[in-house]
């Protein structure tokens, strides 16, 4: 009961952001400043992880692969699937859940309880639509841009870790990148990352902008986001999976 | 005017207003009193409309403020400046910023203009110099008078303040009661202040009422006050020593029995 309850609430929040802003510019404003606080915010952890996680998954290939019949050129190949594929969007979407959505959520649950939402609902202004919705759009553009800059620093990240290591020389490397490369693929990279941004920024705004008490609640409501923006990532990861590359043969 | 009839808000099986009615003067300061948990601040919260009441009406000028659509409501807001108990400035905004916040939203002025209306209502409230500073970088008074500035910024009807003294030394409080009431005066302004401290009921109550246990129990002035019979708000008033030997000698000036100004020192001797 308390799910459809909170679910309900959700669904009104979302819908009453739709509303003619009371001054474009102000919002527009707003928007480009959250676009550079989720986008510029977020920019060196997403450098460091994708970076990584393209030498790691090198790495781990290499020592899977032990046959001498797989050619060397399949590393590469592996890792420029794997990180297109799940490294990064759903491994940047959960870290950004992390960053992203524990800022959004207690931001908004900070301005809750110190009354700034109330000032601005006195002022006559919708807070709903200046507040959330700015949040959602700019993770809605700047994520996916985050994620496609994660999977080029991803195989970069493979192709300097492969070479460095001596386990494939860098003409191998650029030869198994461009093995059966599936364009398809980048779509459903991309259709995760708009997913994810939705939920790492509607699920943290609609705990931050529901708060009620003090700074304990702000924390739990922050914890609480990020936890849950975590595990709808996952689940929708599973979904939009079975969804757009389940039964392959079929 | 503003004026509010039978209105009742329960929080699940609590009941916090009950059958609250009353009539606010007109460019007057207008004082909602009460211990804490009688129900004043939930009061405010339903005549500004955060808050909506289970039953009754509220009327602004006349017209039903419970039955406008939203974008009616958006519109009577604009003619309604708050003051928020911890000022509720923007953290991110500088003081300039948070005041021109309304304007930006709400006009189509200049830069120039607004940054002159700004400034005229800075000078307003006695602060000077603190245009660029953060809300987190100013005392509680100043807070407190950038917020009554964000607030008649756009030359509000009504201006509602709740607990604008809170937090605040006795001087300071002053210095902020006073103000409130001259902008009253000065703009016309219909103030509504949501209060337990009893040096601004004295001094500004043009208007009080009492509410105990979320119903209104007293409604009166502050000269009123002083020759009150009601228990409960005696007791409220004059909890202290202190402030019961200020009754008293109250009562006493009014009476003619000793001149406040003239033959203290003599009848101390």
């Amino acid at each position: 009961m308390h799910f459809f309850t909170e679910l309900g609430r959700y669904l009104l929040m979302l819908k009453g952001m739709f509303s003619k802003p009371e001054n474009m510019r102000v919002y527009w404003k707003e928007f480009m400043h959250q676009c550079s606080e989720i986008g510029i915010g977020s920019l060196g952890i997403v450098i460091i992880i994708s970076f990584f996680m393209g030498a790691v998954s090198a790495v781990q290939t290499a020592y899977q692969l032990v046959s001498p019949l797989i050619p060397k050129a399949s590393i590469a190949q592996v890792v420029r699937d794997t990180v297109i594929l799940e490294f990064a969007p759903t491994l940047v979407c959960i870290v950004l859940a992390g960053v992203v959505g524990s800022k959004i959520a207690s931001e908004l649950g900070n301005m809750r309880v110190s009354e700034q939402i109330d000032a601005l609902e006195i002022m006559g202004i919708n807070t709903k639509a200046y507040l959330v919705m700015p949040r959602i759009l700019a993770a809605l553009l700047v994520i996916p841009m985050l994620v496609v800059l994660s999977a080029f620093l991803g195989v970069w990240g493979g192709r300097i870790a492969g070479l460095g290591s001596g386990i494939l020389s860098a003409y191998d490397f650029d030869k198994g990148l461009l093995q059966n490369f599936v364009p398809y693929n980048v779509f459903f990279s991309l259709t995760k990352a708009y997913t994810f941004a939705f939920i790492i920024s509607s699920i943290p705004a609609y705990f931050g902008y529901h708060v009620k008490g003090g700074a304990l609640e702000i924390g739990r409501a922050s914890t609480r986001a990020v936890v849950i923006s975590c595990i709808m990532i996952l689940f929708a990861d599973y979904v939009l999976a079975q969804l757009l590359l389940g039964n392959p043969s079929g | 005017m503003i004026e509010f009839k039978n209105i009742r808000k329960t929080f699940g099986d609590k009941v916090v207003l009950n059958d609250v009615s009353a009539v606010l003067q007109e460019g007057k300061c207008n004082l909602i009193i009460g211990t804490s948990g009688s129900g004043k601040t939930v009061l405010m919260k339903c005549l500004v409309g955060l808050f909506e009441p289970d039953q009754g009406d509220i009327l602004y000028d006349d017209v039903n403020f419970s039955e406008m659509d939203e974008e009616k409501r958006k519109e009577m807001r604009q003619q309604i400046g708050m003051l928020f108990q911890g000022s509720a400035l923007f953290d991110s905004l500088t003081v300039e910023k948070n005041i021109m916040f309304p304007l930006n939203m709400f006009t189509k002025w200049t830069y120039g203009e607004k940054m002159k209306r700004v400034n005229e209502v800075l000078d307003r409230v006695n602060l000077k110099d603190a245009n660029k500073k953060f809300p987190a970088e100013i005392s509680g008074g100043m807070k407190k008078r950038v917020g009554i500035a964000r607030a008649i910024v756009l030359n509000p009807k009504y201006l509602f303040c709740d607990e604008p003294n809170s937090g605040l030394d006795p001087q300071t409080s002053m210095v902020i009661d006073k103000l409130i009431q001259e902008i009253t005066s000065e703009y016309n302004i219909t103030t509504v202040v949501n209060t337990h401290d009893m040096n601004s009921v004295m001094e500004t109550g043009d208007h009080i009422i009492y509410m105990y246990e979320g119903l209104k129990e007293w409604e009166g002035s502050n000269q009123d006050i002083i020759f009150s019979k009601n228990e409960k708000l005696n007791e409220f008033i004059f909890a202290s020593n202190f402030l019961q030997d200020a009754k008293d000698m109250r009562m006493l000036e009014a009476k003619g029995k000793i001149d406040n100004n003239r033959n203290m020192d003599e009848l101390l001797k």
